[in-house]
């Protein structure tokens, strides 16, 4: 490699290519790449840390902001901690409601996906009839819940809404419509010549090398790692679920689209399962408002791979630590990985391929100088102000702005 | 059987069609019978126990008593309120319900106070039951 003729290309972070602020600085040699530098840190909203300050309720709503995508994934995650340190025995209709949002939360997810991929390669008639299907899983996701997203389906103990025998026929109804629209995107997706070969070989990371960086959900299943969450250590009502586990051997973006189509069709399967097999009795147990000192640490099966939370009580209503791990976080590690040796073209739909939320995955920042790499600490209105003289320095004045925008919302 | 332009058929079944899309504001969009929409206060059920007070993770709701009587009033910020109706669920007398009113957008930031004015208690028919009757849930669209 001609290192003079290296070119370094910032990739975000706001970029077309990005839905969410995160920076890829790619080091190209002509076409090829020679390397790729992430930075994250952007979209940091302190949500750990004000987990802190609120009781366990509250928290229900601010973990389920984590993510809009996987709004069901990250509050039952914190659920079943607070669950295991309190003791608390959810009972088997709360267990099964539970399966039955997730399920239909991996439906909408990754429709959605297929969606953004397709736009990412510009193929965007499959965007457009992708989301507009997904709309019939959103519309039951908010007739069972009240909301098309961040549902609040979970309450400590249990489930929030109970459903009926109407319900139960319109979900049918609307798998029976959904499948329909998968069977046909799978053959969209086997059959189609263009797609297949946009796809082919493009994002190659082995076996080997999911397992060193610890990749986890449909991205590493895609390179044949067989493993879920939902049936290694099985949470909610997964171990009554018969289902399989989809893997593929194509180790490449194709293969996590084949994934995600495949898992589309065994969730479906599962949800007539739960909605035939509901037992009958509670939705959820009393939950005490103060939870009992202790820790626990608990695994979720989210639409993008292996979501992971740790939460540590000390008697009183509010945890003392939170900690939320989305599947981004290591899903992003393998995406240097990826790209070694492809085309800078190939950057936006690898980056997609892994469906990155990096909302979810910025948690801890640490301001550290640059110069001296002392670690510093700064307060809201310190950070604050050094916002705006850093802007001000660089000659951007935000205070005329700031005086007119007050001046039209009064 | 690799084959090009697979969508093509789906593409001009779809010209005949309708579009999937409503136009909306000239037709009404319906919302499902238990949407979150803003919430509804009754003040006859309304013991001040102040539960949804401190279960709002938005610090939306504040709960007011009226003179000495026990009776109270409520007001929400709807620019806080993250429609989660977890003060409903807390609820102990169902002085809380959800509607299904979504159209909510103000041109100024006073516009989003709700004020749901105190009001007193209807006669008590037996001991401190509230009355039941005053429960169901407003469904003006």
């Amino acid at each position: 490699m001609d290192l003079n003729n290296v070119v370094k290309i910032p990739i975000g972070p706001q970029h077309p290519c990005l839905k969410e602020p995160a920076c890829f600085t790619v080091s190209l040699n002509g076409e090829r790449l020679a390397g790729l530098d992430l930075r994250l840190g952007y979209n940091h909203r302190g949500i750990e840390k004000a987990a802190e300050s609120r009781t366990y309720i509250q928290n229900i709503y601010l973990i389920e902001r984590v993510c809009g995508i996987c709004s069901h994934s990250h509050p039952s995650c914190y659920i079943q901690c607070v669950e295991q340190i309190a003791g608390l025995e959810v009972p088997a209709r709360g267990r099964y409601l539970r399966s039955l949002i997730g399920e239909l939360e991996r439906v909408h997810s990754h429709l959605l996906w297929l969606g953004v991929a397709a736009y990412e390669i510009g193929f965007e008639t499959l965007l457009m009839y992708s989301w507009r299907d997904r709309e019939v899983v959103m519309d039951i996701l908010a007739m069972l819940t009240g909301n098309r997203v961040n549902y609040a389906a979970n309450v400590i103990g249990g489930a929030n809404r109970d459903i009926t025998e109407d319900h139960k026929k319109d979900i049918l109804k609307a798998v029976d419509v959904l499948e329909e629209r998968t069977k046909y995107y799978i053959e969209v997706a086997t059959e189609e010549a263009t797609l297949i070969a946009r796809l082919s070989n493009v994002g190659y990371i082995s076996l080997d090398d999911v397992k060193l960086m610890g990749t986890a959900g449909p991205t590493a299943r895609a390179s044949g790692l067989d493993y879920d969450v939902r049936r290694d250590d099985p949470y909610a009502a997964y171990k009554d679920i018969p289902f399989k586990v989809i893997t593929d051997t194509h180790c490449d973006v194709y293969g996590r689209a084949l994934v995600r189509v495949g898992e589309l069709m065994e969730s479906y399967k599962m949800i007539r399962h739960i909605i035939q097999n509901i037992p009958d009795g509670p939705i959820a147990v009393k939950a005490p408002r103060k939870i009992p000192a202790g820790e626990a640490i608990s695994r979720y099966e989210a639409p993008r791979g292996e979501d992971v939370h740790y939460v540590r009580s000390n008697g009183t209503d509010k945890p003392e630590r939170v900690r939320v791990r989305a599947p981004t976080m290591v899903n992003l590690l393998s995406v240097p990985k990826m790209l070694e040796g492809d085309n800078l073209a190939d950057v936006p739909i690898t980056i997609a391929a892994i469906d990155p939320c990096f909302s979810c995955t910025d948690r801890a920042i640490r301001v550290s100088d640059l110069d001296g790499g002392n670690a510093k600490v700064m307060t809201w209105n310190e950070t604050r102000r050094f916002g705006i003289d850093w802007y001000r320095k660089n000659g951007i004045d935000f205070t005329d702005l700031n005086k007119r925008l007050a001046g039209r919302m009064r | 059987m690799k084959k090009p332009g697979k969508m093509l058929s789906e593409m001009f079944k779809n010209v005949a069609k309708a579009p999937a899309t409503t136009s909306y504001p000239f037709t009404k969009a319906e919302m499902p019978k238990d949407f979150r929409g803003q919430i509804v206060f009754t003040s006859e059920n309304c013991i001040g126990c102040n539960i949804c007070v401190r279960d709002c993770p938005a610090a939306a709701i504040c709960i007011t008593k009226q003179g000495e009587e026990k009776i109270f009033g409520a007001y929400f910020d709807l620019d806080v309120c993250i429609y989660c109706a977890q003060c409903v669920l807390s609820c102990p007398k169902k002085a809380l319900s959800v509607s299904p009113n979504f159209e909510l957008a103000q041109l100024t930031r006073s516009g989003f106070r709700v004020v749901f004015p105190a009001k007193p208690k209807p006669p008590k028919v037996d001991g401190d039951k509230p009355a039941e009757g005053q429960v169901a849930p407003t469904t003006s669209a």
